[in-house]
């Protein structure tokens, strides 16, 4: 048994230590929000909040995440930097398939909490691990703008 | 508007939890084209479009998938602005497969989603469907009221009747008007008084796709599910000549190992389970009939097939008379390799197996091949086959299969087991990428004769390639004389004037390597050779790019027109800043007509002394007819964008020994945000009927951007992707 914090909770998880959270998260836990894309931390649609910082889940096995806080994208709406991003998302009609965003979501929020006012060369930056197929980069791209000045 | 046959079908089938008023709305089933106009009165079949619930919810069913290219939010624009209803009271919803009522009514008999279609041909439909339940929510109210029908305002989801002040909401009046007549015949709105067709409705799936909530295959769970992953051939053709599962069998999860066509299935009783259980699997693989060659092979032979004529797609004039003795040849040779659509989300599907009836859970965009598919195979009747849309991560063509090929592994997975529990299939980020289906790889060989005036008189084009209709059910309709229309799409209607043209195709039939439609197409490669070629034939004839197109284009407005937008949005003509030392900039423009739509992108790149490539900025302009919403045209357009600068910069399949080489996205990547050009998008005002919009923006890209390169430093790209190695100083 596994014992892990995610999204506030303490919950017990009968996986091997091994499993990659994404898994845990997906199949055990049924937080279907954090995707599957590549299992190598190569497109970061896994990507889900570690003691605040962005992780990729899919290559991240549970064992080491255990006694840290865990977050994803079904809690991103219960802070501020989370409401700002997800408010700006939604203006913007940044989504497409959809599929990649709530990575890109998380790594939008640990972006801003981290760097309030942040240039493209900083989006860039902190963005390029998270592919979108669909390219709404540029809309990325505007809606962290959007959502830094809504935070300012 | 013409004769139409509408019927309630909340009187028939549906009581809404025993409120609301659900339309039946009929149309014929087997129009050739979308416009009303072109509607012959056919047979007419009930199908739905409308559901009205007392909760005042307004619920448009949507025959198309949602994959991205914003289907949805277009389908209710249509349905809401004649319904008049209010933006915010609109949901959506995935329509169930049946041929009979959500025809593609530009795909004949097929339901399905592709060629940029789903707007075209529900242009005139979802309109009518949501003017007649309009008319059936007044006549309501005219009777509860005892007024007359014409003097009530309906607007933003609320009916009124100003001289007695009284007014209801849709949901108020949902029950009531689910028992009126459904009228005979509706009148569409002016264009004048559209209050969303134009006006950027926003998204319906923004919220659902920005909180973790919104539902894909992917996503499916259903008691008792087990997940199956399965273990593939290396090489397309092979097949399981023995396996060992003891090890499979020992991990913890692991429920079933079952042999199927595909390769071996492992079914577990989650995702990683089944994996590590794949992992543990040794199959030894029967290659004897597997396809072998390699791309550079494949290429080779395409390169030598080049030199003999192939099957005539067009013939203008007489282009060996042209040849004969000209001023001056261009000549030029393009290769495309293999692409693999690599959507996000990788090919999946829920199936469940009963007695007498399967049920699907997939991002489903072929329902008439899918079900027809998949209930051969289970010796079901197709209308046995249930069918559910989920949004799709993505597709580019991919989920559109013309032999269903993942969803019938799910089938003989189900099959294997017996039906005794519900499979998903999981294609790890390795079986996509290796599953097949790709853009073809092709060849192109281009010669032009130039006058002694400097004037383009003859062009030869000749294309080598797979077919992706052969062997498909829409061989009968698209493929002609041998030539398949979607191998040639693009170079065969080439539109400029020039008195002798010959466009001629190879279609090798001995390449084993599945090929599938990807975005735009034919046009994916078309596009390209033709208009870089055309600015080689400028260079030659030392014209302008795009005042060579403009003459070439005289008798075509609209061409004339988009050109003419991009070009002065680009800045063409004037001084482009310059770059840091060592830097060449140039800028280039591309013009291709796709589905429809025409498109022209400006390209400003930058290439540095070791040819690595920055794309800069790309002015584009788009006529696809009435915008129906702006933004989603903009989305669209900026997203293909970047698709095609994944091809122009890294896409590639390549094969050794029938191996495909790639396997995730290291070897095969796609744009990231960093590589990411700023865009421009400006719309062609036009009242003409909507065309497509989700492919056409694709295209151009490349062409505009290895035309840039060339003016930057006078290097032509004669293959994609672009490697830097080729535009070193």
């Amino acid at each position: 048994m596994i014992q892990l914090n995610v999204n506030g909770k303490p919950v017990r998880l009968d996986v091997d230590p091994d499993t990659p959270l994404l898994w845990a998260l997906r199949d055990t836990l049924q937080l279907t929000g954090t995707k599957y894309g590549c299992g190598q931390g190569l497109c970061g649609a896994c990507t889900v909040h570690v003691d605040g910082a962005p992780l990729r889940a899919c290559s991240t096995p549970v064992s080491a995440v255990v006694g840290r806080k865990i977050s994803t994208i079904e809690v991103v709406e219960a802070e501020r930097v989370g409401q700002a991003v997800q408010a700006a998302w939604r203006k913007l009609d940044v989504v497409q398939c959809g599929y990649c965003q709530s990575g890109q979501i998380m790594s939008a929020v640990a972006l801003l909490r981290q760097n309030r006012k942040p240039s493209d060369a900083d989006i860039d930056a902190a963005m390029s691990g998270n592919l979108c197929r669909c390219a709404t980069y540029v809309r990325i791209r505007a809606a962290i703008h959007e959502a830094a000045r809504s935070l300012a | 508007m013409r004769e139409m046959n509408i019927e309630n079908l909340s009187r028939r089938r549906f009581l809404q939890g025993g409120a609301g008023l659900t339309l039946g709305f009929c149309l014929p089933s087997l129009v050739a084209a979308a416009t009303a106009e072109k509607m012959p009165v056919a047979t007419f079949e009930a199908n739905a479009f409308l559901r009205i619930g007392s909760d005042n919810t307004v619920t448009v069913l949507s025959k198309h998938l949602e994959m991205g290219q914003g289907t949805y939010t277009g389908l209710a624009t249509l349905l809401a602005e004649e319904l008049d209803a209010d933006w915010a009271q609109v949901r959506v919803e995935g329509a169930p497969a049946d041929a009979k009522r959500y025809n593609n009514l530009l795909m004949g008999p097929i339901q399905g989603t592709g060629g940029s279609t789903a707007m075209a041909n529900s242009w005139q439909q979802m309109r009518q469907a949501g003017a007649a339940g309009r008319a059936m929510l007044v006549a309501a109210a005219a009777r509860q009221w005892q007024v007359a029908a014409d003097e009530i305002v309906v607007e933003a989801g609320k009916l009124t009747h100003p001289a007695s002040k009284r007014s209801a909401s849709f949901g108020q009046l949902a029950e009531a008007a689910a028992r009126e007549a459904v009228p005979s015949e509706v009148k569409l709105k002016d264009p004048k008084d559209f209050r969303l067709i134009g006006k950027t409705a926003k998204r319906r799936d923004s919220a659902d796709k920005t909180n973790g909530t919104a539902k894909f295959t992917q996503d499916v769970q259903l008691p008792g599910m087990l997940v199956a992953v399965v273990a593939h051939p290396p090489q397309f053709g092979a097949t399981v000549k023995a396996f060992d599962a003891s090890k499979t069998r020992a991990i913890k999860g692991v429920v079933d190992v079952v042999q199927i066509p595909q390769g071996v299935a492992v079914l577990a009783k989650d995702t990683w389970s089944a994996k590590l259980g794949r992992d543990a699997l040794v199959v030894t693989w029967d290659d004897s009939a597997a396809f072998k060659l390699g791309s550079d092979e494949i290429l080779a032979r395409y390169k030598e097939l080049a030199k003999t004529p192939g099957l005539v797609a067009r013939k203008e004039g007489d282009a060996a008379a042209a040849f004969a003795a000209p001023a001056k040849v261009v000549r030029a040779s393009y290769d495309f390799p293999y692409l693999a659509h690599a959507a996000m989300e990788p090919m999946n599907c829920v199936i469940q197996l009963k007695p007498d009836a399967c049920e699907v859970w997939n991002g489903e965009q072929f329902q008439t091949v899918d079900q027809g598919n998949i209930a051969h195979l289970l010796g079901l009747k197709p209308e046995q086959v249930k069918l559910n849309m989920l949004y799709a991560g993505g597709s580019f063509g991919r989920r559109a299969s013309t032999h269903s090929d993942y969803l019938l592994e799910a089938a003989h997975i189900v099959k294997a087991i017996d039906g005794r529990a519900p499979v998903k299939l999981v294609w790890l980020r390795e079986d996509d990428m290796r599953g097949g289906y790709y853009r073809p790889l092709f060849h192109h060989a281009l010669e032009a004769a130039l006058d002694g005036s400097g004037k383009l008189v003859g062009w030869k084009h000749r294309l080598v390639g797979q077919s992706i209709i052969a062997g498909s059910p829409f061989a009968g309709m698209m493929i002609k004389d041998g030539i398949d229309a979607v191998s040639v799409e693009g170079a065969a209607n080439l539109p400029y004037a020039i008195p002798n043209l010959l466009v001629d195709l190879h279609t090798p039939s001995d390449i084993g390597v599945p090929v599938l439609w990807w975005r735009s197409v034919g046009s994916s490669h078309t596009a390209f050779s033709t208009e870089a070629f055309l600015d080689e034939v400028a260079a030659a004839a030392g014209k302008d790019p795009l005042v060579l197109r403009q003459e070439l284009l005289a008798a075509h407005p609209r061409y004339l027109a988009v050109l003419k937008l991009a070009a002065d949005k680009a800045g063409w003509g004037t001084k482009l800043k310059a770059g840091k030392a060592g830097e060449r900039r140039g800028r280039g423009i591309a013009i291709h007509e796709s589905f429809h739509s025409i498109v022209a992108q400006v390209a400003e790149v930058t290439v540095a002394k070791d040819g690595s490539l920055k794309v800069d900025r790309m002015v584009c302009a788009v006529d696809c007819g009435t915008a129906i919403n702006p933004d989603n045209i903009r989305s669209q357009v900026e997203g293909g964008i970047g698709f095609a600068l994944s091809a122009v910069l890294h896409g590639e399949i390549t094969l050794k020994e029938g191996r495909v080489e790639q396997g995730n996205f290291d070897g095969y990547a796609p744009l990231r945000i960093n590589e990411m050009p700023r865009v421009e998008v400006h719309i062609v005002p036009s009242a003409a009927p909507p065309t497509g919009i989700g492919e056409p923006g694709v295209p151009p890209v490349a062409p505009a951007v290895a035309n840039a390169i060339a003016a930057a430093t006078g290097k032509r790209v004669h293959r994609l992707p672009i490697r830097p190695a080729d535009l070193q100083a």
